[in-house]
This record gives C-alpha cells, sequence and structure tokens, in this order.
C-alpha cells in the first residue's frame, strides 16, 4: 500500500512543527525580559490609572459563529473603554480558547497573548515554561474587589509552590452526576432524585439499560487522558487520594482506586449496562445523552449547555446530581494568565479588563438579563467560584433571570460537596490511568489489582523522573 | 580558487560562443570568473540559493535541533544539559518497548495485508479486458478521500453496536466482534482500515510496472505451456523486482511512522494501549502530557530515526549481495 504518503507525510509534519516550535522556544530561552518585574514596584497595588495609554493582547474573543457571546465582549469592551479610554485590547477570537497542542506549541515559542487563556492544570506547564508574570502585587481588594469571596482552593489552583499568584480565575465547574431526566421516567426512576451512591447507580443503570434499543445506563470515558480524569473524579468522590502529602507519590492504589474500577467493570461485565463501544473521549458521552441513548455519566454542569446549543438537546431533558460517594468533588476551570515581561500598565489594564469581564456582579458575564435577553443559558450551575456576599447575591440574580430548569439541579446545588482541585502533573498521571480505564472496560479478564498496581509504579516512575 | 569550481561547466558549453570570452579574455579568470558565472547564472543561483534557505531553514535546522534538544530539558524557562537523561527516561517508559512492539506489529500487518494486496489488485486489473479505466478509478477512489472522513467512515463500520461489519456478520451468522473496542483486534482493523484508505497509489504504481513488462515474455511463457501462477513467478515478478522491493522498502520506513489512523480511529492510545505507536508517542511526550517534554519527545525522535537508518542501510547491503548474485 502506498501507506504512506500520507502517514509519512502527516508523521513528519507534527514532528517537525514540534521541533521548530521548539526549536524557536529553545533559542529564545532565557532570554525572556524581565522588565515588568521590577518597573514600577512600589506603585503596583493601585489601579489602573484611566488616563494611561496601553495596549494589550489577548485571546478568547468569541468567534463570529456564536453571535450573541462575540455581541456581548465587543460592548463590554466599549463600556469598559468608557473608564479606560486609552486602553486598547487586541482580540483575537478562538474556540476552543485552548487547543492543548497549539497552547503547547505557543508557549514554547513564547508567542502567547499578553492575556492568555489556560485551563487551571495548565498552571505547572506555563511555570515550567517560563511563561507567566508573577502578579500578586497587582491584585488585591482595590483592584478586584471581589477578591476575597473567591474559594482559596479555587485561586491556589493559579499559585506557585511560593504561593506567588500568576493568573485570575474567570470560569471554574465542579463534577457531579449528569443524567438523561427523559430516560428516567421511562424506566421508572424519579428524575428528581438521581443516585448519590454507586450501588443506586448499578441499580439504576440496569433499569434504564432494559429500556433496550441501544440505551446504555452509564458510561465513561477512556481515551485521551479523559479515562484518567474521569478515575481521579471518582476516586475524589470516593474519598481517594491521587497523591502522597508529599506529593511525590502516588496514593490512587487503594481500596478507593479498586472501587472505582470494580464499579466500572461490573456495570460493562457483569450488569452489562455501559455497551460494547469504549474507548470514548470528550464529547462522546454528552452525543449519546442528547441524543437519548445514555442514562448517567459523570460530568461537568457546562456539559448540559453544550448539549443544548451545540448537540440541539433541550434543557428539560437534562439533570444534575452531586458527584457520587460525595465525599469531595473534582474541580477545574481556567483563568487568564499574564506573560511573561509583560509591563506593569499592561498587567493593571489586563486585570482591570478581567475584574470587569468575569469577576464583577452584575457585570459581563454575570449581567444575568443581558443574557437573557440574548438568549444564553441563565441557571446553569457555574461558575461556583464565589462564596460569601458574592455568591449569595449570584444566586439571586440567577434565580430573577433564570432561563433553565434551576430546578432539575437541584439535587447537584442543594448537596454541599467540597471540591478538589486537580492532583500536580495531572496529564501525565491521567494518561497512565486511562490505559487501566480502558483494560476493565475491554478486557473481560481484566485483574484490577494488578492494573492499579502496574499503573502504581509507572506513575511513581513518570514522577521521580520529573522531579 | 575559482578554476576548482566547476559545476558550471554545463552551463558554459550551453552558452553562446563568445559571450564569456569577454571576461576570460580579460585574463582576470581566476579573478572575475565567479563572479561573472554567478551573475550570467543569476536566476538559477537565485532558485537554488531559496532552495537551500528552505531546505536549511525548514528541513536540516530542525533536525540539528532534534539532535541538540534530546539531550536538554526545559524547566522555569531555562533550558540546561542533561545528558542522557532524557534517553534514560524514554527507556525506562514501559509505553516505550509497548509502543516499539505494537509499531512492529504494524508494520507487519500492514506489508502482509499492504503489501500483498495491492500487487494482487494491479495482476487482476492488468489481465482484464473491459472496463478497466473505470475500474482503476475505482481502485484509486480512497486515496482521494479525505483521511478524516474515511475514518469517519471505518468508525462507523466498525462500531460494535450498530456498525456495518457486525451487522453482516450477523446477517451471516458469524460471531461478532469488538473491532476497536477490543485489544486484540484493534491494531488489526487499524490496519485494514489504512489498507483500505492508502492500496489505490501502490496499486498504480504496481500496475505501470506491469505494463511496462514486454508482451513477447508471456508469449514465449504460454509457448512453454506455462500455466497463471508460473507465468506470475517467472515472468511478472522477476520484471518487477527492482519496483517491488523500493516499494517495500518505502513502506516499511513510512509504515513504521504510522500515525494518522490510529490517533484518529483509537484516540492514538487504543484500548489497553493496543494502538500506541512510537510516533504517537513522540507526539503525546511533546503536546500531550501538559509538560515541557519537548526533549523526550526528541530523545524518542533521534530514536526512531537510528532505527529507520540502520534498517534502511542493512536493507540496502541485503538487496546490493542479492543483485550481485
Amino acid at each position: 500500500m502506498k501507506t504512506n504518503g500520507l502517514l509519512h507525510r502527516s508523521a513528519v509534519a507534527v514532528v517537525v512543527a514540534g521541533l521548530a516550535f521548539s526549536a524557536a522556544a529553545c533559542s529564545s530561552s532565557g532570554g525572556g525580559s524581565s522588565s515588568g518585574d521590577n518597573g514600577k514596584a512600589s506603585d503596583a497595588a493601585a489601579p489602573l490609572d484611566p488616563a494611561t495609554k496601553v495596549t494589550i493582547t489577548a485571546d478568547c474573543q468569541p468567534p463570529t459563529t456564536k453571535p450573541a457571546e462575540r455581541k456581548q465582549w465587543d460592548d463590554d469592551i466599549a463600556a469598559f473603554n468608557k473608564i479606560y479610554p486609552n486602553v486598547t485590547i487586541k482580540a483575537t477570537d478562538g474556540s476552543p480558547c485552548e487547543e492543548p497542542a497549539k497552547f503547547t506549541a505557543q508557549l514554547a515559542g513564547k508567542t502567547q497573548p499578553d492575556l492568555f487563556y489556560a485551563y487551571f492544570t495548565d498552571t505547572n506547564q506555563i511555570l515550567d515554561a517560563g511563561g507567566a508574570q508573577d502578579i500578586s502585587a497587582y491584585v488585591n481588594e482595590k483592584t478586584v474587589p471581589a477578591l476575597k469571596d473567591i474559594d482559596p482552593s479555587v485561586l491556589s489552583t493559579l499559585k506557585d509552590a511560593d504561593g506567588k499568584l500568576y493568573g485570575l480565575p474567570v470560569t471554574n465547574y465542579k463534577m457531579g452526576l449528569i443524567y438523561n431526566r427523559k430516560l428516567f421516567k421511562q424506566a421508572g426512576l424519579d428524575p428528581d432524585k438521581p443516585p448519590t451512591t454507586w450501588a443506586e447507580i448499578r441499580e439504576d443503570a440496569k433499569k434504564i439499560a432494559a429500556l433496550g434499543n441501544g440505551v446504555n445506563g452509564y458510561g465513561d470515558y477512556s481515551a485521551t487522558n479523559q479515562g484518567g480524569w474521569h478515575f481521579t473524579a471518582e476516586l475524589y468522590g470516593l474519598g481517594g487520594k491521587m497523591l502522597s502529602d508529599d506529593g511525590k507519590k502516588v496514593a490512587f492504589n487503594s481500596a478507593e482506586g479498586k472501587q472505582v474500577l470494580q464499579n466500572l467493570y461490573d456495570m460493562r461485565w457483569t450488569d452489562n449496562t455501559m455497551g460494547a463501544t469504549q474507548g470514548l473521549k470528550w464529547p462522546d458521552l454528552m452525543t449519546q445523552t442528547s441524543t437519548d441513548k445514555l442514562g448517567m455519566y459523570v460530568g461537568a454542569p457546562d456539559d448540559i449547555t453544550y448539549m443544548v446549543q451545540t448537540l440541539k438537546g433541550n434543557y428539560e431533558d437534562y439533570g444534575m446530581g452531586p458527584m457520587p460517594g460525595g465525599k469531595s468533588a473534582l474541580l477545574g476551570g481556567d483563568g487568564r494568565f499574564f506573560k511573561k515581561g509583560s509591563t506593569p500598565d499592561q498587567i493593571k489594564a489586563g486585570v482591570a479588563w478581567v475584574n470587569f469581564k468575569y469577576l464583577t456582579m452584575g457585570k459581563g458575564q454575570f449581567d444575568y438579563s443581558r443574557n437573557k435577553t440574548d438568549g444564553l443559558p441563565v441557571g446553569i450551575p457555574q461558575p461556583s467560584f464565589f462564596g460569601g456576599a458574592s455568591l449569595a447575591a449570584d444566586n439571586t440574580a440567577k434565580a430573577a433571570s433564570a432561563t433553565v430548569p434551576v430546578q432539575n439541579y437541584a439535587p447537584y446545588v442543594s448537596t454541599p460537596v467540597p471540591g478538589k482541585t486537580e492532583p500536580a502533573n495531572a496529564q501525565q498521571l491521567y494518561k497512565v490511568l486511562d490505559a487501566a480505564v480502558s483494560a476493565v472496560l475491554t478486557d473481560k479478564n481484566a485483574d484490577i489489582a494488578k492494573l492499579l498496581t502496574d499503573a502504581e509504579s509507572q506513575a511513581n516512575q513518570v514522577l521521580s523522573s520529573l522531579q | 580558487m575559482a578554476g576548482t569550481i566547476s559545476p558550471y561547466k554545463t552551463n558554459r558549453r550551453s552558452a553562446p560562443a563568445g559571450s564569456g570570452s569577454a571576461g576570460r579574455g580579460a585574463g582576470g579568470r581566476e579573478r572575475s570568473g565567479l563572479g561573472q558565472k554567478v551573475r550570467r547564472n543569476l536566476s538559477a543561483h537565485g532558485f537554488l540559493f531559496g532552495a537551500l534557505v528552505c531546505f536549511g531553514f525548514f528541513t536540516w535546522y530542525p533536525m540539528v535541533r532534534e539532535v541538540v534538544m534530546s539531550f536538554q530539558k526545559t524547566k522555569r524557562g531555562r533550558t540546561t544539559w542533561v545528558g542522557f537523561d532524557n534517553l534514560r527516561r524514554i527507556f525506562d517508559d514501559p509505553d516505550f518497548w509497548h509502543a516499539w512492539r505494537n509499531t512492529f506489529l504494524f508494520t507487519l500487518l500492514a506489508l502482509v495485508l499492504g503489501f500483498a494486496l495491492p500487487f494482487f489488485v494491479a495482476v487482476l486489473l492488468n489481465e482484464l479486458r473491459h472496463a478497466k479505466a473505470y475500474l482503476r478509478i475505482l481502485v484509486y477512489l480512497p486515496v482521494m478521500m479525505p483521511p478524516v472522513a474515511a475514518v469517519l467512515l471505518f468508525k462507523y463500520f466498525y462500531n460494535p453496536d450498530y456498525g456495518l461489519f457486525n451487522d453482516i456478520l450477523r446477517t451471516l451468522h458469524l460471531p461478532t466482534s469488538a473491532w476497536l473496542n477490543s485489544p486484540d483486534t484493534a491494531m488489526v482493523s487499524v490496519v485494514i482500515a489504512a489498507t483500505w484508505m492508502n492500496m489505490g497509489g501502490a496499486t498504480l504504481i504496481y500496475l505501470a510496472a506491469l505494463q511496462g513488462i514486454p508482451g513477447e515474455l508471456y508469449e514465449a511463457a504460454d509457448l512453454d505451456g506455462a500455466g497463471l501462477l508460473r507465468k506470475l513467478w517467472h515472468v511478472t515478478i522477476p520484471q518487477t523486482r527492482l519496483i517491488l522491493s523500493l516499494l517495500l522498502l518505502l513502506q516499511i520506513v513510512a509504515t513504521m511512522q504510522v500515525f494518522v489512523e490510529p490517533f484518529l480511529l483509537t484516540g492514538g492510545n487504543g484500548p489497553q494501549n493496543s494502538t500506541m505507536t512510537v510516533v504517537y508517542l513522540v507526539y503525546e511526550y511533546a503536546f500531550d502530557l501538559g509538560g515541557n517534554n519537548y526533549g523526550v519527545a526528541s530523545a524518542l525522535g533521534l530514536v526512531m530515526l537510528v532505527v529507520l537508518a540502520g534498517f534502511s542501510a542493512l536493507y540496502s547491503r541485503l538487496s546490493r549481495n542479492s543483485d550481485n548474485d
């Protein structure tokens, strides 16, 4: 077969692209300007002077294919410029905001914008690449008034080991159980009372799978590191830990870890409620749920938005319950980081913009009445990084303009499960665990104890090589 | 000095007589010869320079960087030399051996299927009397299909619940397969899809080679009373040996770098890493692990380069020996 012009070219393209980017990175490494570090450090804590003329680049402008979000962005820039007429934000659009491979290449090539999008889990990678500026001095209750209400566990994901802050949170999520209310009703289950333990999930999954016609009771990911991600979420739910207290060894080879794999194995092979198609990755579970082929899966609230807006499902059909097990729920999200070498004025302008657009009640993303007018969902339980007065104000405002059936998420919202952030070096660990999750879902003879022991030694090896 | 530069000979010969005499006549051949030759062939040198810059920047420089980076690590924005640490890390990674085993398995299966099948199809096409052009287009059609579309198609065919292949097996009352969803069958499924997607090109090359075989040879074989198989063995294969061996080498080198099909069909790893190949591992280190693992990725790329270069050298040695036999 001529396999292979194509294979060859693609492979070479990938390798060459990687090398070219990284080559660019290396040649400029160490050259990262640190002018922003010193600059006017004395007045870093003061908010941006409205008369300052400054330009920043930013990513994640909503694309024109999302007209409502795009219009809101433009309106917000205009409103922001009324306060800071001399700040120019040069934005590039993108959806998704971060493509991991491109993002890695950008970091290596130091071509990320001044204000850039990143997942919470990217923090270590960004710091290792020397890609972000310490903004601790710039962030205080004057520049970000809601700072005291932001969940400390969220802020900690944007800090380094010494407690220096490198970014501001923009949205976040806490995982729970997403389920198809339509299938619940068809299977004779109460859609307002989702299962909260794995034993209950197994029972309900059997009833849903009994509907036949290719309907599965429960689904889970097992590819592209998402198997490991969900393993972690389910481990947290049962009270397990991914890492030892000193962070040097993994701790998932535990009773809870075994329980996670055993649940999956039982549903796949004993109950036959998971279907034969495995190796699923984002957004396969959403696709199955929105076509009424899947009863339940572990996910984050914005999955519901995706199922409605992109996959054309109905809000009425989906509900959300707390994370099974209920001990703790994996917490993730994204923030904006500031490129290393940004000037103090650029950082101040960036902080002011993020505060205006993403962290002020009633403005930007929290302008619920505008979202309602523009046909965007209001009432999805996300973001949830505020506590205190901000949370109360947020809940009141959300309820007043809700466009989605808020009561469908009542079991999730009213069950307080503490959030727990992803482990350090998450992607490396997830990759190792993908293999274990994929094994229990594709191999009837899978030996769970051995899978976990193998994964443990492999993950410890990876961790030690990263020290 | 200029006298030693001779690649311009041909140009000089083809240049109009006398056009070069001025420079030489001035007695300054040593001094002005080179400059003039460059001037005279300005456009050729322009192209040469452009090509050298492109190759240098996009091909050779990254290769050199790869070697350099194999011995480096980036941490907190600082690049340091780490000696053989990156190599040690990949040799310690159980996925490394796993990926090589999968890669060799893919290469083997791809050769058994992908090398033999196009040859067989080419022989069939060559023997056809009617609808030749039509069938040739049909055979080549999959190559023109974008890989992503072809992969989506096969993903649907392979679906264990409602896919076409299991439907056919069920209709025939045969046991169904999990295809991409089982570690036992995932790699074979990937090879089948890859063969379907790529065999058209190889078929056409074989067909061209077959059509270059003089008809008299077959007539002579006919007179000697040779059957179809004997003609294939004694005429067709010896006559196409050169093309066959060249394609074999190219295919081995190319199939060992397989990436697209497993990446798109199984997300790269497949059930229990059963379709994880070496190039996918390079990709994973470089882009998928959320770290700054370019050094490790480069080291693995380097290992791959050494293996393939060694293999090519061995192959050309063997084929030279067999040519001498």
